[in-house]
């Protein structure tokens, strides 16, 4: 919203002040003031009030006129203008030379071959309305040679206060509620908005209306007749253009005037067409026309202005255009009412239609605004056009009074709530400037708010504190720690496993983190022939690329890697991210953390890096719980991945998540040659297996014994089944690894080395010996034969 | 002196000097001096001599004997000498300004900044938690004095999803929960909630250079008995400065939100431009960074904890904007782009 500093000064006195500093601190104290200020006929001197004495058509253009005019000197002044509208007798505004509009220094200069002493200027060219199609008429009683801006008010600052931050402030949404901020801030008086004594029209007769539904809280109006202005005063034009108003006729813009002045939105109607105002909501939809000519749906829940049974307009949104003022109008009807705000807010999101009236109403407007800005209209309007008559009684009917509020507190509440000292007088100064009914009685405080904060602003204690606060200044704030007792902090099991994943994975192993979305991208899936499989959707996604939230970040994790293929050689990334594994029983996302880990690889074979991607989740599941995984080869539940390898890893008996291959046919569309593999593991899961902790061995005296047995296997042997054969094989076997393999298309064949030792003594050859015969016997069984 | 005596000094002496290696040298030693050595036969051979002789003879046998093993000892040691000073020449100077390549991991800048601002808030015996991105109207919004139809839902544009829950749009939807599970021990022992939870937010909106749909914020909150708005400054410009690293020019401005009361709006002096005005401010000079104030009585209500007894703080930081501005990343997408070259520089915070 466009605030004028001129306005602002007509109801509070900003002599003296600066005018910029009292901008910002209404911007730290009331509400957000956008950056640029615009200093309005700051670029502009040397234009006065000029009459045009002669207007002869120049001889070689058929456009030029060649003028003489009077600007308050002895000699008249010869001017070449191009304006259409230039007669004799008519006074504009004229640049003199030496004269500045913006960047533009106006000079002596011949034009088609004649001097031209100066220019006549436009509306547009003065900014003060953009209006350029011809020059600025300018009324007789103002003298020639008048600076421009002695005689219109020219010169103003103007600010604009971001929207956003006045929704919870129905008051600030007019000049008189801004002027009652900054008379606060600056610490001087607001001055009382003059209006019109309406009881002297009392007598006159009623207007016939009525209120028929729950959601108009008020409706007042007034009926007159005989206006005579059709354009609007300059001043009153150059304030609605400066605050972003267009110009209308002289009523509607006065309308629009009182908006912008105390918030309060009004509509004039044709008296002929609004003889029986009903205001009501109609049982079936209908298409009705609204004054920009365009036809909206209304459907039952929307509140309309009714001429007895006909809609003439769209409560708190916007007048029909059968029912607006026109050429032949004699006799109008003002309409100020306040309507429910949520009516007003969902009809004109229903109708995709938001106003500066609806603006307004939303934020729950004061009900006991409406009869005194009829006032207040009625003031101005006979100060612009005397001849004006009113020919009804005000009629008002105030369905809904808003109750009024009143809080009691004590001098410890604001001291406990600010934590700092703010005496008495200053509580009671400050919240009287804002209008507020204070009494105070020993430290005890009883306030009552005015009605323009009572529709739903202030209504606790807690509120007061704000007014109080934000006047005294937050920057005047002297600031201290608490004074809470202190206790001793567990850390969360989730949140410490997780920032020891991303320890180990970026220190360990040297991969990236990356982060991505929670939705599947299905255009990037599709590029690499990954479907979007079926899981929760947005239900209002602007994007049809991101409907459908992720079962698994793995897919994600690929288009990650198709994007960073020319980053190196190798490298490898994860992400501890959220996932939606479909619903549970009551329809509510089962959303699961999970760690997702990529490798891609151009240097190193499948296997290789296959094994180094579950040497990793090995690695943590050692280093966090102190566990080993156990791995089972499954078949795979999503297409991008390998048929052949694909595994699940537990902890603690339960499922912790998998691992597996690329897809060949998705790995060829992100590089034709790396190798890809990837797994996804529940934080969950891990955070809540059990950690064994170290269990720690004495390093033993006696000098351990190893053992190499070779052997050939027949292919379809994994370790794990090899390894059955010496579990029970006792204490003394502390260890087995593999140091040698062969492969070959007929053999397969490991040389395992078994370590054995004890803590007690040097083990003798023989029950080793008696050991390692019992697991050959049992590898035999198997099939494995000694090589 | 005799003259075998003589010549084999003699000869030593050019063997000696011959010799290049400390196993030719051993093998010398051994020759003159080993049991079979010439030296040593000499003294064999004294047997044939007269007792005067054997004694003249013996005694110059021996000092050929004694020159020689000292001789061969400093040879010895000459030939050490050499070894390691050819092993020490052997050696090249190494060009240890080559180009480095760490091919070391990397953390998201969030993560980075998260760290610091848990690190920050634990040393002050605040808890961190953790909560869902996928949350019901009532945790997201009617916990937090936002009933249906209040105007301040439009203030944000929420995902929502088909079954009718929705992607947070404020990590404040953990503080009804956070309120419950701590408030009892705040109630019954006197213990103050002191929690934040970070955590990533949703807004369905268009992005560019400075808006995501995806963002991440961290909540705080702190609930006791007196609990102030100039403990809330105080907290607020101690954290930052600590994030930064130095003074930070904060200032506050009433801001408008249902979860609190009065509420505030907080902004910091811009990192970027250092407040002379650049894309990432809006050409302001100051980043709002963090929406903060007195949590609404009916919040606390709400998570069962009367407001005539306790106050408290909340704020919403904006974790992205505060890695944005900490590393100088000018466009927000860059976070979420997964680009490596982007990406791939945060390898710690220090």
């Amino acid at each position: 919203m466009l605030l004028s500093m001129n306005w602002i000064g007509d109801f509070v006195d900003l002599q003296g002040l600066d005018k910029l500093e009292l901008i910002h601190r209404f911007s730290l104290s009331t509400a957000e003031v956008e950056n640029e200020i615009f200093f309005k006929g700051a670029d502009l001197s040397g234009v006065v009030v000029a009459e045009i004495k002669s207007v002869e058509n120049h001889p070689d253009s058929k456009k030029l006129h060649l003028l003489k005019v009077d600007i308050g000197q002895d000699e008249l002044v010869d001017v070449v203008c191009g304006a259409p509208n230039v007669r004799v007798g008519m006074k504009t505004a004229f640049a003199k030379v030496g004269a500045k509009i913006g960047e533009i220094e106006i000079s002596p200069r011949p034009l088609a071959g004649h001097m031209s002493y100066g220019m006549c200027c436009s509306e547009a060219e003065i900014g003060i309305s953009d209006d350029n199609g011809g020059i600025m008429e300018i009324t007789d009683d103002i003298a020639n040679g008048t600076d421009i801006k002695q005689a219109y008010e020219i010169d103003d600052i103007v600010f604009e206060v971001d929207n956003k931050s006045l929704t919870n402030r129905p008051d600030l949404w007019g000049h008189y509620g801004i002027a009652r901020e900054f008379a606060a801030l600056a610490g001087r008086e607001l001055k009382p908005l003059e209006v019109e004594d309406l009881s002297a029209y009392d007598n006159l007769p009623k207007i016939d209306m009525k209120i028929e539904d729950k959601l108009c809280q008020r409706y007042s109006c007034l009926q007159f007749e005989n206006i005579s202005r059709s354009i609007s005063p300059v001043n009153m034009r150059i304030r609605l253009y400066y605050c972003g108003m267009r110009k209308i006729n002289f009523l509607a813009d006065l309308t629009n005037y009182l908006m912008l002045e105390m918030g309060q939105p009004m509509h004039a109607f044709d008296s002929r067409k609004v003889g029986k105002i009903r205001i009501k909501r109609f049982d079936k939809p209908f298409v009705f026309r609204t004054l920009d000519g365009v036809d909206r749906n209304i459907d039952e829940n929307t509140l309309m202005i009714c001429n007895d049974d006909t809609p003439v307009a769209i409560a708190g949104i916007m007048g029909g255009l059968d029912s607006e003022i026109v050429d032949d109008t004699t006799t109008m009807t003002l309409e100020s009412a306040t309507f429910d705000s949520v009516c007003v807010r969902k009809s004109s999101v229903r109708l995709a239609h938001r106003t500066d009236a609806s603006m307004r109403y939303e934020k729950c407007l004061d009900p006991e605004m409406t009869t005194v800005a009829v006032a207040r209209f009625v003031m101005l309007l006979k100060q612009y056009d005397s001849g004006v008559k009113i020919v009804s009684a005000l009629t008002d009917e105030y369905a809904f009074k808003y109750d009024e509020v009143m809080l009691s507190f004590d001098k410890a509440f604001v001291d406990r709530y600010t934590g700092i000292e703010i005496d008495n007088d200053t509580i009671v100064k400050t919240l009287k400037s804002l209008g507020f009914g204070v009494e105070l009685n020993g430290d005890n405080f009883t306030v009552k708010v005015p009605s323009w904060r009572a529709t739903k602003d202030v209504t606790l204690k807690a509120d007061i504190i704000e007014e109080i606060t934000r006047i005294y200044g937050y920057d005047n704030f002297e600031i201290h720690t608490t004074r809470s007792p202190l206790y001793p902090v567990r850390a969360y099991a989730v949140k410490s496993v997780e920032d020891k994943i991303k320890d180990i994975m970026v220190k360990r192993w040297g991969l990236h983190e990356l982060h991505s979305y929670v939705w599947a991208y299905s255009d990037e899936y599709k590029e690499l022939g990954i479907p979007v499989e079926k899981n929760i959707r947005l239900a209002n996604a602007t994007n049809p690329n991101i409907e459908t939230i992720r079962n698994s970040i793995i897919p994600t994790q690929l288009c990650q890697l198709k994007l960073n293929t020319a980053y190196k050689a190798d490298f490898g990334i994860f992400e501890i991210g959220r996932v939606v594994e479909g619903l549970d029983e009551n329809n509510l996302c089962v959303e699961r953390k999970k760690l997702a880990v990529t490798l891609f690889s151009k240097t190193r074979d499948v296997k290789t890096l296959y094994f180094e991607l579950r040497d990793m989740l090995c690695g943590l599941a050692d280093d966090l719980r102190h566990q080993s995984l156990s791995f089972k080869s499954v078949e795979p539940e999503h297409s991008y991945i390998h048929p052949i390898n694909c595994d699940d890893m537990e902890i603690d008996g339960k499922s912790l998540g998998m691992m597996g291959i690329v897809h060949p046919t998705v790995g060829k569309r992100i590089d034709k040659k790396a190798a890809v593999v990837f797994a996804e593991i529940d934080i969950d899961v891990l955070a809540e297996s059990k950690n064994l902790g170290i269990v720690y061995e004495e390093p033993s005296k006696f000098p351990p014994m190893e053992y190499d047995l070779s052997l050939e296997l027949p292919q379809e042997l994994f370790f794990a089944d090899l390894s059955k054969c010496w579990e029970n094989a006792g204490d003394i076997l502390k260890s087995t690894r593999i140091v040698d393999t062969y492969d070959s298309d007929e053999i397969h064949s490991i040389t395992i080395r078994f370590v054995f030792g004890s803590n007690e003594r040097t083990l003798e050859s023989t029950e080793v010996q008696s050991i390692i015969d019992g697991i050959v016997e049992r590898l035999g069984a198997l099939g494995v034969k000694l090589r | 002196m005799d003259d075998r005596i003589l010549s084999l000094k003699g000869e030593l002496e050019d063997k000696l000097n011959a010799v290049s290696d400390l196993s030719e040298l051993d093998k010398l030693r051994v020759s003159y001096l080993g049991k079979k050595g010439s030296i040593t036969a000499l003294l064999k051979g004294m047997k044939d001599l007269s007792v005067e002789e054997r004694k003249t003879f013996g005694a110059e046998v021996n000092k050929l004997k004694a020159y020689a093993a000292e001789k061969i000892d400093e040879k010895t040691r000459q030939l050490k000498e050499a070894e390691v000073k050819r092993e020490i020449e052997s050696m090249p100077r190494f060009d240890i300004t080559a180009p480095v390549d760490l091919d070391g991991g990397s953390y998201h800048p969030i993560t980075l900044v998260q760290r610091q601002c848990e690190d920050i808030f634990k040393s002050m015996g605040f808890t961190v938690e953790d909560y869902p991105e996928v949350v019901t109207d009532y945790e997201c919004f009617e916990s937090l004095n936002i009933p249906k139809h209040h105007p301040a839902r439009d203030m944000q544009d929420t995902y929502y999803l088909e079954n009718g829950q929705l992607l947070k749009s404020q990590t404040s939807a953990a503080q009804n929960a956070i309120l419950k599970k701590f408030g009892k021990n705040l109630i019954e022992n006197g213990v103050p909630i002191k929690a934040i939870f970070p955590g990533r937010c949703f807004r369905n909106e268009a992005t560019d250079a400075c808006h995501e749909n995806t963002f991440f914020q961290m909540e705080g909150v702190m609930v006791d008995k007196d609990i102030s708005i100039s403990n809330l400054i105080f907290f607020m410009k101690t954290m930052l400065s600590e994030v930064f690293r130095k003074d930070i020019k904060v200032r506050l401005r009433p801001g408008f939100f249902p979860f609190v009361e009065p509420g505030f709006e907080l902004d910091i002096s811009c990192l970027i431009c250092g407040g002379e005005g650049c894309p990432s401010c809006k050409h302001s000079g100051w980043l709002e960074l963090c929406p903060c104030g007195m949590i609404h009585p009916n919040v606390l209500s709400e998570g069962g904890i009367d407001p005539e007894k306790y106050t408290g703080f909340a704020f919403g930081l904006g974790l992205t904007r505060l890695a944005m501005m900490k590393y100088g990343i000018k466009d927000i997408r860059d976070l979420n782009s997964g680009r490596l070259k982007a990406l791939a520089q945060f390898t710690d915070d220090e």
